[in-house]
């Protein structure tokens, strides 16, 4: 059964590798998109912690940082 | 109700949502595969190898949704200056380009044991492949204007440009003899693929619909982060 299912009547070549081309894209966009995330997220994080702290009551009184500061790693400091 | 659509208001949502829908994604895509690839039967002409249409078709219905609502929101851009949809449509194009592209190379793989090529220049591909060449414009535009004010501009010209060629793409296998089949789903009349393909079709369109919305979101935090950075610069 597994040998029917890997060689699909000679058909599993192109139906195994579309699928593997569709899966690897996937696995790759992920990866991209998440480094950059994480990468603005580390930069927002170091820049927040050099700020002052009259500078950082600032920034945590505006609402546009509330978020971005409740998701990042610096707000539990 | 366009002042909820501000990104200072979403953040908070879209920061939180991408842990969700991946989990929910892992399901519905776990599901899908098993239907796709396993459970549903093979067609009588195409035999095993129509189960490429389980991610050939979906990728391409992505594709041009997702094109068709960047050029939606360039328009409302240009003519509206609606700013806050200036990011959304940025981050809609990475997942727009991605399904385009495995539309493009899974219909290729499929071509090959059907049509007994890897490529023909009939209107369907070539008009995908077009769409592609707007997709990479529209990111390449972006990273190539600093100009805040003129890459909006250009970057909505492009994608409204673009949208000229998304009924082309539709309606290319009506319009022009193509070797590339006549749609066999359609809202407006009766569907001609059996409900046990349709279900695994279905589980594939809805992970891939949820795939994307989840690259979508990450790449909108991304965009949002760099302008708070920016931000955190003047202060």
């Amino acid at each position: 059964m597994i040998n029917d299912i890997i060689s699909m009547n000679g058909y599993g070549i192109y139906v195994w590798s579309a699928f593997a081309f569709t899966l690897i894209s996937f696995s790759v966009l992920y990866t991209v998109i998440k480094v950059q995330l994480v990468k603005e997220k580390i930069k927002f994080d170091a820049k927040y912690l050099t700020l002052s702290s009259e500078k950082k009551q600032v920034v945590r009184a505006q609402e546009a940082y509330k978020g971005i500061l409740a998701s990042n790693s610096v707000s539990k400091i | 109700m366009l002042k909820n659509f501000e990104p200072n208001k979403v953040f908070s949502l879209t920061s939180k949502a991408p842990k969700y829908i991946l989990l929910i994604f892992i399901i519905v895509i776990s599901i899908g595969l098993l239907e796709a690839l396993i459970f549903s039967p093979e067609d009588y002409i195409q035999s095993h190898s129509v189960r490429i249409m389980y991610v050939h078709v979906p990728s391409a219905w992505i594709s041009l949704g997702t094109f068709s609502v960047i050029a939606i929101l360039s328009f409302s851009i240009i003519i509206f200056k609606i700013k806050s949809f200036v990011l959304i449509a940025k981050s809609l194009a990475p997942a727009g380009l991605v399904f385009n592209i495995i539309a493009l190379v899974t219909g290729s793989i499929w071509g090959k044991p059907t049509w007994g090529t890897w490529w023909a220049w009939d209107a369907r591909i070539t008009s995908m492949l077009i769409l592609a060449l707007f997709y990479i414009i529209y990111i390449l535009a972006w990273r190539i204007y600093d100009n805040t004010e003129k890459v909006n501009k250009i970057t909505s010209l492009i994608a409204i440009l673009g949208a000229i060629n998304v009924p082309i793409i539709k309606y290319s296998v009506d319009w022009w003899s193509t070797l590339h089949q006549p749609a066999s789903i359609s809202i407006f009349s009766k569907t001609s693929i059996h409900t046990s393909m349709m279900i695994p079709l279905g589980l594939m369109t809805a992970a891939f619909a949820l795939f994307s919305i989840l690259i979508f979101l990450m790449k909108y935090n991304t965009e949002l982060i760099k302008i708070k950075n920016k931000g955190l610069d003047r202060l």
